[in-house]
């Protein structure tokens, strides 16, 4: 059932439990093929079939549609002003905010996945990576779109950003929305270079075994002619690493100045020390929530079961349970605090959420984002498809509610009971949240026909076979010497290592090629 | 896909072959990451130095075996980083705190900002912006620093077009010798990777 009844020369089978560890000895990553060309084969044939799935078609013609709908809605947007939405004087930010929350929220899973776990040397991470960092940036594409059309007179939005004008005129840099400018501009563009280094020796892979001369050419030109070369990814994988590094404060800081635009103004609800963790715990929970309810259908669809396993799955229901915990904390100490804080308007706006007039959205919050999750402490769950896909779509209904929640009701009954009033979204508030999901869809439908989907050259790496010092080639090799050359730790992570030596330490043997930095 | 030739069919008598000088070098294929490693290590003690190791993913101990230096780029990436932060001070001490003029370089003006009681040279309110700025600086200086060191992007290089070649970003080990290599010569190094366990040798037309 698990490992250890598997020699490690022996192949893992293809659908074994491999969710069960003995300690000591590595449940196996990879299923159903001991080989790297098998491996190979199953992600790049995605790509390179000349039909896909009629799921596909479906699922491409319904986020078309709503695509165009998103069209439609902000076009009359942009031509009639925002009065089009269902905004009213004191809830000014509604649907609006709160997709742009919720979108940005959803990437954070991405480089999660591609960049703390990648340092944390999570090998099952390279299983899911790469679709989790085209999510990050399909996402960020959506959640971009909303503070672009909410300004209301869109044709100013360049004056969010600080370009020299006629006019003499400045962003005001001490505002939490400028600093979100700069945030989710650098985490769009850290994100896709991230994305696309990781990219480019699966794009040679693809370049290789491309019969068309458009995808020859196509995937040859993204691959900027990678050819495998071991001096090229010796410092391939100090940039990835440094790239991993960087993300890892850049994604904590983003979610964190997203919070500000809310934590630093003085709304009672909003005004809260606990929203920078409190919003990144609740992003990596929608993300983590996100990823699975793509990576169920897409393994399917796609038979990519033995490279994104149970195992994968388990591991990431896993962390959506912690993060699930971890917000229905914040939720808790927001009300403790409400009332330890002794202020009246605190008070109020806490009871008024669970109790107000969006009573029901709070309780569609708490429900899915507290209740449910906690049935993944039950293994049976964890690896069940169908019980953990529902759930992920609780989870990503339940964390669009908690923007809803912390938006709309704070802005609805602020502290002047006459200025009170209530939103309820129109028709274009609807189709262009409708239509962001659609935008969503088509990008990543068209990633996964036309890119590979699984980091191949990464699964490769941590595939037992991997490691030069693997039991299957221990024969007569060693005796040859080459053991006695440092290396310097083996068999643990596909990057990383080579970068890994203690600063200051020479190799034995210098590069005597010139001119190589 | 392509087998590659064994050797004698291509690694033959000199006589026979083209030129030298249309001889890009010599390519020869391992059938794991073990036997790349070593061969990799047989190459670098016999004292070739064009030459590289090819594989599609990155090899556990090559970089010892090949004696390849750590890379600068985390100091150049450094450099970038520090110089991101001081230009993101810059960018909001300017337009933000004073009315100063550099119309000597570009026609622009700074304006200061009074916004809530606050100084006009609120450092704590600047970092969030430094950090990012910091961020970007850095990440796209080690992604295009990467890039530059490795001389890439190259679309075109001899051993792209050498049939069999492709393997290498899939299931293949190769390890390539330069024919401007000192050391080279065809049939001896051809003889030599063979001798390190190659299960082909071929040459590569440049």
């Amino acid at each position: 059932m698990s490992a250890s009844s598997t020699s490690s020369h022996a192949v893992p089978a293809s659908g074994m439990d491999n969710t069960t560890e003995t300690p000591g000895e590595r449940a196996p990553l990879v299923l159903g093929t001991g080989d790297f060309h098998t491996v190979t084969n199953q992600v790049c044939r995605v790509t390179e079939h000349p039909n896909v799935p009629m799921a596909w078609y479906i699922a491409f013609g319904v986020s078309l549609a709503l695509l165009g709908g998103l069209g439609v809605a902000v076009n009359y947007l942009i031509f009639t002003g925002v009065g089009v939405w269902g905004l009213n004087n004191p809830v000014m930010w509604a649907f609006d905010i709160t997709n742009f929350v919720f979108w940005v929220g959803i990437g954070h899973a991405g480089t999660l996945i591609s960049a703390i776990l990648f340092l944390f040397r999570q090998k099952w991470r390279t299983g899911i990576n790469r679709f989790a960092e085209a999510m990050t940036i399909f996402a960020v594409i959506c959640a971009g779109l909303f503070p672009g059309i909410h300004i209301g007179r869109i044709w100013f939005a360049y004056w969010l950003f600080p370009i020299p004008n006629q006019m003499e005129m400045w962003p005001q840099f001490r505002s939490p929305l400028l600093w979100d400018v700069f945030a989710v501009s650098t985490y769009f563009t850290v994100s896709l270079v991230f994305w696309y280094i990781g990219l480019i020796p699966d794009l040679a892979t693809l370049r290789d075994r491309a019969k068309g001369t458009i995808q020859q050419f196509a995937y040859g030109l993204f691959a900027l002619g990678w050819r495998g070369s071991a001096r090229h990814w010796h410092r391939y994988e100090v940039a990835y690493l440094l790239l991993a590094a960087l993300a890892t404060p850049l994604v904590l800081s983003v979610h964190s100045v997203v919070s500000f635009d809310f934590a630093v103004s003085q709304l009672p609800g909003w005004h809260t020390t606990i929203f920078p963790p409190y919003f990144v715990a609740g992003a990596i929970f929608s993300g983590f929530a996100m990823v699975v309810t793509l990576a169920v259908p897409a393994r399917e669809l796609f038979g990519l079961k033995d490279l994104i396993t149970i195992r994968h799955l388990d591991n990431m229901n896993k962390v959506i349970l912690v993060t699930g915990c971890m917000v229905g904390y914040a939720y808790s100490m927001e009300f403790f605090i409400a009332w330890y804080s002794g202020a009246p308007y605190e008070q109020f706006t806490f009871i008024n959420r669970a109790f107000g007039q969006y009573w029901w959205a709070y309780w569609i919050m708490v429900s899915c984002n507290v209740i449910t999750p906690q049935l993944f402490w039950f293994k049976k769950v964890r690896t069940s498809i169908p019980a953990m896909f529902a759930l992920s779509l609780f989870v990503n209904v339940g964390m669009w509610f908690e923007r809803y929640v912390i938006i709309v009701s704070s802005l609805a009954n602020d502290f002047l009971p006459s200025s009170w009033d209530q939103f309820i979204p129109t028709w274009v508030d609807i189709a262009t949240m409708l239509g962001a999901f659609g935008l969503f869809g088509v990008l990543f439908l068209l990633f996964c026909r036309y890119l590979p989907m699984i980091a191949i050259a990464e699964v490769k790496g941590v595939m037992p076979q991997a490691n030069p010092h693997w039991d299957g080639y221990a024969k007569g090799h060693c005796a040859h010497g080459q053991c006695s050359h440092g290396h310097q730790a083996h068999g643990h992570d596909s990057h990383g290592q080579h970068g890994g030596a203690p600063a200051g330490s020479k190799p034995a043997f210098q590069d005597p090629r010139p001119g190589q930095p | 896909m392509t087998t590659i030739a064994t050797p004698s069919s291509t690694s033959g008598p000199a006589s026979t072959e083209p030129s030298v000088a249309q001889t890009w070098g010599l390519v020869a294929r391992f059938a794991n990451p073990a036997d790349l490693v070593h061969a990799a290590h047989e190459v670098r003690k016999t004292g070739y130095r064009y030459w590289d190791c090819h594989s599609p993913f990155p090899v556990h101990g090559i970089d010892p075996a090949m004696g390849i230096n750590r890379t600068i780029l985390p100091v150049v990436v450094f450099a970038a980083g520090a110089t991101g932060c001081t230009l993101g001070f810059l960018l909001q001490a300017f337009t933000n705190s004073f009315g100063s003029s550099i119309w000597a370089l570009v026609w622009v003006t700074g304006y200061p900002f009074m916004i809530s009681g606050k100084p006009l040279l609120s450092v704590p309110a600047f970092v969030p912006v430094m950090f990012e700025v910091t961020i970007l600086f850095s990440a796209l200086t080690a992604a295009f620093g990467m890039l530059a060191f490795n001389q890439l992007p190259e679309l075109y290089h001899p051993l792209l077009k050498h049939p069999g070649f492709g393997r290498a970003t899939d299931d293949g080990f190769f390890i390539s010798i330069e024919a401007r290599d000192p050391q080279f010569l065809r049939s001896k190094t051809g003889e030599f990777l063979k001798s390190l366990g190659a299960s082909s040798v071929e040459v590569v037309e440049s």
